[in-house]
């Protein structure tokens, strides 16, 4: 790489949930079976009004569902690349960058996998266990300024990263369960 | 609607359960929760489903026996809703040296703890013995109960292991 060519910004930069600037709307989520779940979501602008729209929406949902730590535009319906994470004061998270947004975003470099048991909204009577990376780099844009930022994580941060990355691909925390006696009803409601 | 209890077992071989299933499916029951697995060389199958009468199943089923060494037994069975959680789910693990005995002193534990096992499998490979529970726990009593299950283990000659399992909603 020449001096002359930048990747990505490190980190979130001076982006906050308030630089989207619109209030957001308490969405519904949808469960499976929906097909909004299981497609591949669409890229999104992410200058466009309707993502910073959907950005705000995605913030205001996580934040009245209890325990929730990371919401993807389809599991509001929406067949969007946009998913909104915040693992903040979780006792398995070690780095923590808030509460964020990210369009578009990719996995560029994932290692240390690790076995862990996930619950999802979308498939709210069951649990599985998922082998997920426990070193993650992230690469997205941030709705609003569309900066290209690239997210170094770990822990459970890394786990919602790939959660909700799944999310934007059509995939659940299902098509990944570690063999047909890693998925167990789930009976402890929060 | 009848809800039926359905057990069939035999000789492994590939299609015991395309066959099963399609006998199922063209009477009209729908399977709902089920497992099916591999125990040494049978092939078990327990399940439940909802639809037609017990004896049609039972009729249909006897002619797929009777090809083979299939034996399948169905019984209806009163929908009870679901059992309220006893608390937290917790994974034990034992292994060691195959005794008699083993599975029914480490679960006589976890009961009288106030343990509900929800899934259990065991494996025998070799001298090697494993038992494998999913148990659920009421809360606070995991500390004083894994130093139970250390003694029983102890006089067992066999190793344990108590983790929780509590999913991580995201």
């Amino acid at each position: 790489m020449t001096g002359e060519e930048r990747g990505p910004e490190v980190g979130l930069g001076d982006w906050t949930p308030e630089s989207l600037d619109v209030p957001g709307e308490v969405r519904a989520v949808v469960s499976a079976p929906h097909p909004v779940l299981s497609r591949a979501a669409d890229e999104v602008d992410p200058r466009a009004k309707e993502t910073v729209q959907l950005a705000a929406d995605l913030i205001a949902t996580m934040k009245v569902s209890p325990g929730c730590v990371g919401l993807a535009a389809p599991q509001i319906g929406v067949g969007a690349r946009v998913f909104a994470v915040d693992v903040t004061g979780h006792p398995k998270a070690v780095t923590v960058h808030g509460t964020f947004v990210l369009c578009n975003a990719r996995v560029v470099e994932a290692t240390r996998w690790k076995p862990g048991r996930e619950g999802c909204m979308s498939v709210p009577d069951l649990t599985g266990d998922v082998k997920r990376a426990s070193r993650l780099v992230v690469e997205g844009e941030l709705p609003g300024s569309g900066e290209p930022v690239r997210l170094v994580t770990d822990g459970f941060e890394a786990r919602a990263l790939q959660h909700e990355i799944d999310h934007c691909a059509g995939l659940l925390f299902l098509d990944r369960v570690a063999g047909a006696h890693a998925v167990y009803q789930r009976k402890v409601y929060l | 609607m009848n809800e039926l209890a359905i057990t069939v077992i035999g000789r492994d071989r590939p299609g015991i359960v395309a066959d099963v299933a399609e006998v199922l499916a063209r009477l009209g029951a729908n399977l709902t929760d089920s497992t099916m697995t591999r125990l040494r060389g049978h092939f078990a199958m327990t399940l439940i489903c909802t639809g037609p009468a017990a004896a049609e199943v039972e009729a249909a089923l006897a002619s797929l026996a009777a090809e083979g060494q299939l034996l399948a037994t169905v019984r209806a069975v009163t929908p009870d809703g679901d059992v309220p959680p006893v608390g937290e789910p917790y994974v034990m693990a034992v292994h060691g040296s195959d005794r008699m005995g083993i599975v029914a002193a480490m679960t006589r534990v976890l009961v009288d703890a106030g343990g509900n096992v929800t899934d259990l499998s065991t494996r025998l490979t070799g001298a090697l013995y494993v038992v494998l529970a999913e148990v659920e726990l009421p809360a606070g009593v995991a500390d004083t109960l894994l130093d139970r299950l250390h003694r029983t283990a102890a006089e067992l000659g066999v190793e344990v292991t108590l983790r929780p399992a509590d999913p991580d909603l995201l």
